[in-house]
């Protein structure tokens, strides 16, 4: 048996505005761009939408009533369904639609999708619980397979994890980890009892997310035939696999000229045309699977760049005291029990926000520049600390009344 | 090579340029017969010794051929008269009464040297050299390469051009084979305001030339000025309209605001000067900015290393060689968009040179922020490395190579 486990990791971020220093104490609004730019976040859901969330929601659910065998995956961040709700509740509906066929799971991840885990295991904890209510509110389903902020993981995530209740956690399938080994089936995570490893088949994933327009790729134009055909060529050496991508694939990444809507609607009756396919969710794989082995992870590996590690957030020192001075601020922001205060700080927890100040890409690849809404990683930089340091004023106008207070009974 | 003098006796960009690339061409392999300009010293005994008329010096593969001139590469028709009237009566009998006649002088005077000289190819550098440049092609016939480091639009902000200047630039760019722009700034600004076909124009960014000895920040002026716990804020180029010292000035109100223990250095010399002092008072912040005059090299990177971060606020600037000095020197950049030398490097920061608020928030954010400090300083430093002038004179030569 060959399964195809699909996955469609669904997120956008809470951008930081031009936030100036003379900002510092005035304005506490610090994601409310309404210019023309990318940093307008009202504006690029609406687009995003638009191009992709809607069209691709509305396919999906024609193949899911089309192909009762088919079946898909969703993480989505809190922060996303909050802009969802707020702005654009027809979005919500649509994926409420899909969930409620029972044959589109949802996954657990960070309400913020956050780097929490890499600095405070409190921190991700709440992330991780606020984000399962989020879920429960708004699909009436409860996450049983965890995915981390970009795929983000190592051994230790995969024992918090399995702690917190969950039977299945999600990876990138990367070559230094797997060496010989397939990502074709399931593995356990060193350390763990129960909990059950999925891993993303990179090549096929990226076949249809980065290269599927690619002129220049031996095997374009790709077909839903030739797909089916690869998958179908691992049958009988691999159980399950693993297709993980953004979303924002279907109608952003690859427009809709390219062919990618056509491609998503002839898949599912291509794969499963061969009678030895079919489709999983994640926690169907788990229960069905058992592991082939078991896997160490020691250092983190993600799904982001070629390097597949952490660089793409914490490879220069920018990138390093930014997310050092915010979770720096975790005690103070939580004491202070005041819930803007604390909503704001933990969206500026978001990874983008340090993925929009690396500089890796000055030295080779482009994918960040075209992911960046700031001119440059500085730019990206100069506004966030800006509203940190506003953050950390805030903390103290309301730390200072209640010393004061306190200075005062004791006086008397 | 129709160029100008070398430091420590130039006064900008174009002199550094020259020595960069005819060194540069020398370490590819080429040899070069370098015309300049020189001003003959009113002292006669001195002259006989240095710069004699015929003067043939010989350093290496770099045969200067000088021409006694007042001609500096940024005269304009009132400095030149300005300079004329201080100078004696024994200069005003050998040069032309105004820059419009030195100018004609200085060609007529290169074309002689052109019919002495052997040479495959010619190549000037900015307008006061196309005419000398075109009267060596007419005599030789060699091909002609006019290489475009600033143009009137750049002098004059835009503003109003000179006619007479406007007219030669335009002929020596019509005329030559080849047109070298320093910047992809540079090549439109030749495209928009002078009407040539963008095919006939390349663009050969400026290097730079590795800083190698160390600054002893001990003997510096303004040290204790740093040492008492003020930030520096540098600005360093001549004092026009094309350099925008007035948008530094106008940051450095908005930035004392915020950061009281702020020194603005101002150094340079130029036509602005006076109206600078003047409108830093009026502005309110005169303690808090410091002209230094005009610095030599040695004084430059000195206040490089000094400054915590250095602007460049130029409203038209074809290239900006100081950016990539001050990059290798390591005081962290902010330079104006409008500059040739922003497409090529990216750890700097960038703004309109318009922005006074953009401009005072990004100034503040290195003054504030340690870690974008360093991380300014070092990488600058390591990219700096990429742009030498061996790879721009490389570049050139191989733009020769397909007419010789």
């Amino acid at each position: 048996m060959s399964s195809v486990c699909f996955y469609f990791q669904v997120h956008q971020p809470y951008r930081v505005k031009k936030y100036r220093f003379f900002d510092i104490g005035k304005d506490h609004n610090y994601f409310n761009d309404n210019s023309e730019t990318s940093l307008n976040n009202s504006r690029i859901m609406e687009r995003v939408s638009r191009k992709a969330y809607l069209p691709t929601n509305k396919l999906l659910l024609e193949l899911l009533n089309r192909h009762p065998e088919f079946k898909i995956s969703f993480s989505f961040s809190g922060i996303y369904l909050d802009q969802l709700e707020k702005e654009f509740p027809e979005v919500l509906e649509s994926f409420q639609k899909l969930v409620a066929t029972g044959r589109a799971e949802v996954l657990g991840e960070t309400y913020y999708h956050s780097l929490s885990f890499l600095y405070s295991p409190s921190e991700f904890k709440a992330q991780v619980l606020a984000h399962k209510k989020k879920i429960q509110k708004l699909f009436s389903v409860t996450p049983k397979v965890f995915r981390n902020t970009e795929l983000i993981y190592n051994n230790d995530l995969a024992q918090a994890v399995e702690k917190m209740g969950y039977v299945g956690i999600l990876a990138e399938g990367a070559d230094r980890i797997l060496e010989w080994r397939s990502p074709n089936f399931l593995y356990q995570p060193k350390g763990t009892q129960k909990i059950k490893l999925l891993l993303k088949n990179y090549r096929l994933s990226d076949d249809i997310a980065f290269r599927f327009s690619e002129k220049s790729w031996k095997d374009y134009p790709l077909t839903a035939e030739k797909f089916s055909h690869w998958v179908s060529s691992h049958n009988g050496n691999g159980e399950v696999m693993n297709l993980f991508m953004d979303y924002e694939t279907f109608g952003e990444h690859q427009w809709e000229d390219s062919g990618i809507f056509k491609f998503l609607e002839a898949l599912p009756e291509h794969i499963l045309s061969h009678p030895d396919n079919d489709f999983v969710t994640p926690s169907e794989s788990c229960a069905r699977y058992s592991p082939k082995g078991e896997l160490d992870f020691n250092d983190f590996v993600s799904w982001a760049d070629e390097e597949r590690d952490l660089s793409a957030w914490r490879s220069n020192p920018l990138q390093n005291d930014a997310l050092e001075q915010i979770y720096a601020l975790e005690n103070e922001v939580i004491s202070t029990k005041n819930k803007a205060l604390i909503e704001d700080w933990r969206r500026l927890q978001t990874s983008d926000h340090f993925y929009y100040m690396c500089t890796k890409w000055f030295a080779d690849g482009d994918v960040h520049k075209y992911f960046n809404p700031y001119e440059s990683p500085y730019d990206a930089f100069i506004s966030y600390m800006n509203v940190l340091h506003d953050i950390k004023l805030r903390v103290q106008e309301l730390c200072v009344p209640l010393r004061e207070g306190r200075t005062q009974k004791s006086i008397k | 090579m129709f160029g100008w003098e070398f430091p420590p006796h130039y006064s900008g960009g174009l002199g550094v340029a020259c020595e960069g690339l005819a060194n540069g061409m020398v370490e590819c392999g080429a040899s070069i017969v370098f015309v300049l300009p020189k001003r003959m010293p009113v002292n006669p005994s001195r002259m006989r010794l240095v710069f004699a008329d015929d003067d043939k010096t010989e350093i290496s593969l770099i045969k200067y051929k000088i021409i006694p001139s007042p001609l500096s590469p940024y005269a304009s028709s009132a400095s030149y008269l300005e300079e004329m009237k201080k100078n004696t009566l024994i200069e005003t009998k050998i040069y032309g009464g105004t820059l419009a006649e030195e100018v004609l002088r200085y060609a007529s005077r290169a074309s002689r040297i052109a019919q002495e000289e052997e040479y495959d190819i010619i190549h000037s550098h900015d307008w006061l050299t196309f005419l000398a440049g075109i009267e060596a092609k007419k005599i030789s016939g060699k091909p002609l390469f006019v290489h475009v480091h600033a143009t009137e639009y750049d002098r004059t902000g835009g503003g109003n051009f000179n006619e007479f200047v406007y007219a030669i630039e335009k002929e020596g760019m019509e005329k030559a084979d080849k047109i070298i722009a320093i910047s992809q700034y540079t090549k439109d600004i030749i495209i928009k305001y002078y009407g040539i076909d963008p095919e006939k124009i390349e663009i050969v960014h400026n290097g730079i030339e590795m800083f190698k000895e160390c600054v002893d920040m001990g003997k510096q002026k303004l040290h204790s000025l740093k040492e008492s716990g003020n930030h520096i804020v540098l600005f360093l180029g001549r004092f026009t309209i094309q350099k925008g010292p007035d948008y530094f000035l106008a940051m450095a109100r908005r930035v004392l605001e915020y950061m009281p223990k702020t020194i603005f250095v101002m150094a340079g010399s130029g036509d602005m000067e006076r109206m600078l002092v003047s409108r830093s008072a009026e502005l309110g912040i005169s303690e808090k900015v410091v002209f230094t005059g005009f610095l030599r090299e040695k004084e430059r990177d000195e206040v490089y290393a000094m400054a915590d971060i250095f602007v460049v606020p130029s409203v038209s600037e074809p290239f900006g060689l100081t950016v990539l000095e001050s990059m290798d020197r390591g005081a962290p950049v902010l330079v104006s968009k409008q500059s040739g030398v922003s497409e090529i490097v990216q750890n700097v920061l960038k703004v309109n040179f318009w922005d006074i608020e953009e401009m005072s928030d990004k100034v503040i954010a290195v003054l504030k922020y340690g870690a974008l400090k360093n991380q300014l300083k070092n990488y600058a430093r390591q990219e700096a490395k990429s742009h030498s002038w061996h790879k721009a004179a490389q570049k050139c030569l191989e733009i020769f190579g397909k007419y010789c």
